[in-house]
């Protein structure tokens, strides 16, 4: 376990890995994103309260489940940069905050498209929504201090703290519609309960969620790639995997 | 492990656990004002402001509803199945209303208890489901003699 954990730390060994990966996420995840979305939307039944309206959920679930579960990725990382020092778990944390920042506007925004008909408006500040434009800041003060500072040690070492500190965010995100009273519902999907809504509505739901992580996946690795390319240009492997255009 | 990491992860666990309890200590003295609105048991128990903007939620009482013929305005109750509270509103509500729905409303309180409100908003649970399958168990609900309501008696309001 230790020593796979050790091989993950090389950026070379990771070049390698992603390069074999990334078709069959992306290929795997196109699939499923396409499966779930154009089922839900065209083909599931329609809610005998919202009808065509609630047909939203099929985007807006699965960004928001990615926000928050790259975030808490992030922190993962965050631990490993402190701890360990390394510095692929670095660069995974610079590469994903933007992708991380882009779905998380999304679930807010296809929330408040959602809001205006069902709810009767965009934005209330009730803690669901409050919780998760804090989660939105939170991407954009990692992607600022990443790029703030110069030395490469520190502001590792200064993103990570900071990552660590917003993971308390995460816990009251998805427990905000537990603990006070909100207007947004509580969650479709539950650990430990079978989802409340039939079949033919959850399954295209979690097709979008998984497809949604392949894709992400894919993602990571095609910006880790790059981070890594520019972060070991000085190096003999990368100046041949160029020379050789990449063969 | 080696000494100097198992140390390191020791001090990020401290970090962590630090800004865990900072923030549960604030959110646990805020809460109050994280809550979005007072339910009806609050309400009756005089813990709402009299004649200060608040929200009150919770559903809409079955057969409550009263609309006025003349104009715009709507009387009905809202309940959390323990106290109820008497909602004024004279406006548009949004397409979800309906007796036995959630709705957040926003207004005063009045000194004879009445709540007037200047803004009325629908909830939903999370409970989604196809419009025959709520017809199917509106039916099974009618033949028990029960009143007919799709909503589970958990569901939060």
């Amino acid at each position: 376990m230790w020593q796979f954990f050790h091989k993950l730390g090389s950026p070379k060994w990771f070049y390698g890995i992603a390069t074999r990966l990334m078709p069959w996420l992306l290929v795997g995840g196109i699939a499923l994103l396409l499966a779930g979305v154009v089922w839900g939307l065209a083909f599931a039944p329609k809610d005998y309260l919202q009808g065509n309206s609630y047909r939203i959920i099929f985007i807006h679930v699965p960004t928001a489940f990615l926000a928050q579960s790259i975030y808490i990725m992030m922190a993962v990382a965050a631990v490993v940069t402190l701890v360990w020092r390394m510095k692929l778990a670095d660069l995974f944390v610079r590469s994903v905050a933007p992708v991380g920042a882009v779905l998380t506007f999304l679930a807010l925004f296809t929330g408040a498209v959602w809001g205006k008909p069902t709810w009767g408006t965009w934005w209330i500040w009730d803690a669901r929504l409050t919780s998760m434009l804090i989660l939105l800041f939170l991407y954009f003060g990692v992607i600022a201090l990443a790029a703030a500072i110069a030395d490469e040690k520190s502001s590792a070492r200064a993103v990570a703290v900071l990552v660590l500190v917003g993971v308390v965010n995460i816990p009251i995100i998805k427990y905000s519609v537990e603990w006070w009273n909100t207007l947004h519902q509580p969650a479709t999907f539950k650990l430990t309960e079978r989802p409340t809504m039939p079949a033919e509505m959850w399954v295209p739901l979690l097709l979008a969620v998984l497809g949604l992580y392949l894709i992400f996946g894919w993602l990571a690795c095609l910006r880790m790639q790059t981070g890594i390319l520019v972060r070991e240009k000085r190096t003999r492997w990368v100046q041949e995997l160029v020379r050789t255009g990449g063969h | 492990m080696h000494p100097i990491r198992k140390k390191r992860l020791t001090i990020v666990l401290f970090l962590l656990a630090g800004v865990a309890v900072a923030v549960g200590l604030t959110t646990y003295a805020l809460r109050q004002n994280i809550n979005l609105f007072y339910d009806p048991t609050q309400i009756a128990a005089g813990e709402a402001p009299v004649d200060v903007r608040i929200r009150a939620g919770g559903m809409v009482e079955e057969g409550s509803v009263a609309r006025d013929p003349e104009s715009l305005k709507v009387v009905f109750n809202v309940t959390d199945f323990n106290q109820s509270v008497t909602v004024e509103y004279t406006g548009i509500l949004p397409d979800l209303f309906a007796e036995g729905q959630g709705v957040v409303a926003m207004g005063r309180l009045q000194p004879d208890g009445r709540f007037v409100a200047d803004q009325v908003l629908a909830k939903h649970d999370e409970n989604y489901m196809p419009p025959e399958v709520s017809d199917a168990l509106e039916k099974a609900s009618a033949a028990n003699g029960k009143p007919a309501t799709t909503q589970t008696k958990d569901a939060s309001y």
